[in-house]
């Protein structure tokens, strides 16, 4: 199971993080900070694993971003590798060679495409094209709704002009 | 890009990003949480979902956004999507499941989970997923099951891995899922397989019945025909990863397989056929394709027998080790410590390449490579493993060199063939990691060089050379000084030269001279020097030549302003100077070590240690805490039958004089309280020397007087008539000894005890007591317990008050906290409080102590005292 993914940029800054094992406010900061020390000093051609209180955290450098999952001892390291690959692809595809702004202004939409990936740090979809149009679908329903209200708020003005 | 790109949200993102500095971020955060704030309290409707946004960020950063719980709450109540969506965005983020305010959404998710509109129900399930708590799984699992077979595949999926979650909060829920989740095998849209498959997984690992229905043929035929069918499925460009279709599913079925399997010779029958056709098959040039043989191999170590089976997965470990990519070496290392129980004799062909992975430039890999060869040492190849390991040490890096020696150590003492290799081996490692060696490890080593009286000369020889090359190695000092204390003469000698020595000339001044160097050498603490003292003290009577010179050295100390290097040198001074007729006798070579007693102590329990701080309550009338005459009474033993040491006695010197690194604050676990300096003055010194006794006027003699119990003013009584120069050095020391030191027999009223401290592996209890005709004063006994399986050395309390109270500590009773509550420290504190009656005592506190090596501090303040103290 992953107990949390973490997006770290490599000058520290958190970019993303999502827990699926309790950890309280305090506990998340002080992993985030122990492993960001442990990761963003680690050399290119260093195995992509580390071990930390008895977990296993599989970390991938993508341009200027760090995305760690940390998992249990037993699970397999190289499919976690896939599946950071695997969301790294999504997201590329969904924002059209993803960069790490896109994550910062659009943090949210990060957030959603994770959420149609994993549940409960458990692997949900493994078609890039299915979580594409699920999130595809659920923007146009935002979409129609912002429409609906801008079109109320203008008869509104208009009534009221 | 959409609604979220709106200035207002962008705009904070921007000019948080132009800070420059911490405090300006901070305050660009302070203005944005208060305007939030500020909408909240208005319940303005039309931002809500910005300032959720906002907030999610700001939490993001680190920063409490505590107050808008209640938003994302109101957010996933209203009715329109894009508002749950933020919502349970929000939800999952800022909240977590151990939170009251979880409750309340409970009614909106069960609303929700019910809804129309399937991206609503599937928002409600993905947090259910990711924050339930056991209370709103059992509330909600109805629900979930029921979704399980929702027309759409995508809400199927998702309420598998709801399921999950559940499943793992209330275990007892699990047999409920069984045949929804039996349903889902035959699926054949990958989300929900996948999804299916791994709750099943997670059902058999709480349920036995389900495991065993999910084994009978039916199903187990089902599965393995899914993996026949995904293994020779032709392209797929949708689940396509690197020529394979669908990596995932592979391995999802592989566990599942090895859950099966596991412990079940007609289950593991049944897929021997496919594991074999998937670790042939499937191509290992990517990553991919390895995670599946990673699994794969996995799959095959854990089910039951199967000789053929096992040979191809050794050899994938075997492909794997050898491979260039660090990942695919890491992940063979870790199997192969798995394979190692299965088939120990493969896993061997693998030593040389896998002690080159214990030189590796990664950590990660050095790390697992080192745990195998510790696996993998036995008798007959400990000697070539350590030969490597030691010379590796050499050009470690700093940080692998505690792990390392750990290890070596730790194989060294379990397979030596025998001592002078031990020796031998120790020695290398303390020369050359000394400073990474834990202190029972060298405790160890001199217990063994004391008990292999052939080696001896031989042993203090080696460490003579070797100390003069690595004076730096405290640990490696400490046993050299130890040894040239012990065995001096041996060394100037040359006696029980072996014939594999280089011969080797040492004066009586070049002995001193390692031991002086050691004493002032900058690298070098208060156990080392206090340990040289020792040595020392036993070289001036081995050595009657340089006895002027070695008194030099020590009253040099004299004026040391630590507490223990003051007094030993002031005491060994006088003896040195005083009383040559008892020198010695009083510096005679140590007992042999007892070897048994020694590995019970370091086995955790400390009953030396135990017995003496748990009882240090107990005072006899004469005022002497019962515990300190232990060691008395041992020396007796000694006295009365002239026999050899007993076992407990010698573990008592050990202690002793191991035993010497204390803070300057605090006494050695054998002594007890303040109030009797005096007596710990006479303990510590008969403690050193330990005589067999031969001559009858000895000081050891005289002490038999107490033997029935007497008070030691008895002892004095006992000594000042005899005619002997020791029983002069005995009240030259005792000088200043206040016999019967005031002691509170009488307790006035009774005050409950407290629980000062608690943490999850410390407990600190205060037992009160007023001293009679002072009701200003309170004398607190502070006990300790460590609750953690790991021992605290170096353990300090510290205590502060406010002005109006005064604080008085007592030395501890020592400063190593044994594990697991076995044992305790006890220290008493005097506080005289100026306003007795109108305010009660605080206190703060503040432990430091160092676990593994690694300095701890925990800090409290105690407010619950029982009032009028």
């Amino acid at each position: 199971m992953i107990h949390f993914v973490l997006l770290i940029s490599r000058q520290g800054k958190v970019r993303l993080t999502k827990w699926y094992s309790p950890y309280t406010q305090k506990e998340r900061s002080k992993v985030i900070r122990e492993l960001s020390g442990v990761i963003l000093t680690r050399g290119p051609k260093l195995c992509n694993f580390v071990e930390w209180r008895g977990y296993k955290v599989v970390y991938k450098r993508y341009a200027s971003l760090y995305f760690c999952m940390c998992v249990d001892q037993e699970d397999n390291e190289l499919e976690i590798l896939e599946i950071i690959h695997h969301y790294v692809e999504i997201l590329d595809r969904y924002f059209g060679s993803v960069c790490e702004l896109d994550l910062i202004f659009n943090f949210h939409k990060a957030y959603y495409i994770l959420d149609e990936i994993l549940i409960a740090g458990e692997l949900q979809e493994s078609s890039k094209k299915t979580v594409a149009r699920l999130i595809a679908a659920q923007d146009s329903l935002v979409e129609t709704a912002k429409e609906q209200a801008s079109s109320i708020s203008n008869i509104i003005a208009q009534a009221t002009k | 890009m959409g609604r979220w790109r709106s200035p207002f949200f962008a705009d904070m993102i921007r000019s948080i990003r132009a800070c420059k500095t911490a405090a300006e971020e901070r305050a660009v955060v302070r203005k944005e949480c208060a305007a939030i704030r500020a909408a909240i309290n208005e319940n303005d409707q039309d931002y809500r979902h910005r300032n959720l946004a906002k907030l999610m960020f700001i939490h993001m950063l680190g920063y409490p956004t505590h107050f808008g719980q209640m938003e994302c709450l109101k957010s996933i109540a209203s009715a329109g999507f894009p508002e749950k969506r933020i919502g349970y965005l929000g939800l999952m983020l800022l909240l977590d499941e151990r939170q009251e305010v979880l409750m309340l959404v409970t009614n909106s998710l069960k609303q929700d989970l019910n809804h129309t509109n399937q991206y609503i129900v599937g928002l409600a399930l993905c947090a259910l997923g990711n924050i339930c708590s056991a209370e709103m799984a059992r509330d909600l699992a109805p629900e979930v099951e029921r979704l399980l077979q929702f027309r759409d595949p995508n809400i199927r999926k998702k309420a598998a891995l709801c399921s999950i979650r559940i499943i793992k909060k209330v275990p007892d829920l699990a047999e409920n899922f069984i045949n929804p989740a039996a349903a889902l095998l035959k699926e054949k849209h990958h989300g929900v397989l996948i999804t299916g498959i791994q709750l099943v997984t997670d059902i058999c690992k709480v349920s036995t019945e389900a495991l065993e229905f999910f084994r009978k043929p039916k199903c187990l035929d089902g599965l393995v025909k899914t993996l026949r069918d995904v293994v020779n499925s032709p392209y797929a460009p949708e689940y396509d990863i690197a020529g394979i279709t669908d990596p995932f599913l592979h391995i999802r079925l592989l566990k599942l397989l090895h859950v099966l399997g596991q412990g079940d010779a007609d289950a593991s029958d049944c897929m021997n056929d496919i594991l074999a056709q998937v670790a042939t098959k499937t191509e290992s040039n990517k990553n991919a394709g390895n995670a599946i043989l990673y699994e794969c191999v996995e799959t095959i170590m854990s089910i039951e027998d199967n000789g053929g089976l096992r040979v191809l997965a050794i050899n994938i470990l075997g492909r794997f080790l050898s491979n260039r990519d660090n990942n695919i070496r890491y992940v063979a290392l870790n199997m192969l410590m798995k394979a190692i129980t299965v088939d120990a004799q493969a896993v061997q062909r693998h030593r040389a390449t896998i002690l080159e992975c214990v030189k590796d430039l990664d950590a990660s890999i050095r790390k697992r490579a080192l745990e195998l060869v510790y696996l993998l040492v036995n008798e007959s190849n400990v000697k070539p493993l350590t030969k490597e390991l030691i010379d590796y040490l050499e050009i470690s890096d700093q940080e692998f060199k505690g792990d390392l020696t750990a290890k070596i150590c730790s194989m060294v003492e379990k397979f030596s063939p025998d001592k002078i290799w031990y020796i031998d081996q120790m020695l290398k490692v303390l020369s050359e990691a000394g400073n990474f060696v834990k202190d029972e490890v060298w405790h160890a080593l001199i217990v063994v060089i004391s008990n292999a009286s052939d080696l001896h000369g031989y042993t203090v020889r080696a460490l003579y050379r070797a100390v003069q090359t690595s004076i730096e190695q405290e640990s490696l000092v400490r046993v050299a000084i130890w040894c040239i204390g012990e065995y001096g003469d041996m060394l100037v000698n040359n006696v029980g030269v072996l014939n594999i020595e280089d011969p080797i000339t040492v004066t009586e001044s070049d002995a001193v001279d390692v031991v002086e160097i050691a004493i002032k050498h900058h690298s070098s603490d208060i156990t080392t020097k206090a340990m040289a003292m020792v040595a020392l003290l036993k070289l001036s009577s081995r050595f009657p030549s340089c006895s002027e010179r070695i008194r030099d050295i020590i009253v040099q100390n004299k004026g040391s302003l630590v507490l223990e290097l003051q007094q030993r040198s002031i005491e060994f001074n006088s003896i040195v100077e005083k009383h040559q007729n008892i020198r010695s006798t009083l510096v005679e070579r140590m007992p042999v070590l007892d070897e048994a007693t020694f590995s019970g102590r370091r086995a955790g329990s400390l009953p030396a240690t135990v017995s003496t701080s748990s009882g240090t309550s107990l005072n006899l009338p004469n005022g002497v805490a019962k515990p300190a005459a232990a060691p008395l009474v041992d020396l007796l033993d000694l006295s009365s039958d002239d026999a050899p040491v007993p076992s407990s006695s010698g573990n008592d010197f050990l202690q002793d004089l191991l035993g010497v690194d204390v803070s300057p604050a605090s006494v050695q676990p054998g002594t007890s309280q303040a109030p009797k300096a005096g007596t710990d003055v006479l303990l510590d010194l008969l403690s050193i020397g330990s005589p067999p006794v031969q001559n009858n006027s000895t000081p050891s003699d005289i002490l038999s007087s107490s033997q029935d119990n007497k008070s030691s003013v008895a002892i004095l009584d006992g000594l000042s008539p005899a005619p002997s120069g020791g029983a002069a050095s005995m009240i030259d020391l005792l000088d200043g000894f206040v016999p019967n030191s005031p002691k509170p027999e009488d307790n006035g009223p009774a005050y409950p005890s407290i629980v000062a401290f608690e943490s999850s592996s410390l407990i600190l209890t205060f037992n009160f007591s007023k001293p009679p005709g002072n009701p200003q004063t309170t004398l607190i006994q502070a006990t300790f317990t460590n609750l953690s399986p790991n021992v605290y050395t170096d353990f300090v309390f510290q205590a502060a008050v406010p002005k109006f109270l005064q604080l008085h500590l007592d030395p501890a009773s020592g400063n190593t906290l044994p594990a697991s509550g076995n044992g305790s420290i006890t220290q008493t504190l005097r506080v005289t409080n100026s306003q007795h009656g109108k305010k009660p005592l605080v206190m703060r506190t503040r432990i430091a102590y160092k676990l593994n090596n690694r300095d701890v501090l925990e800090e409290g303040q105690i407010n619950n005292f029982p009032r009028d103290l």
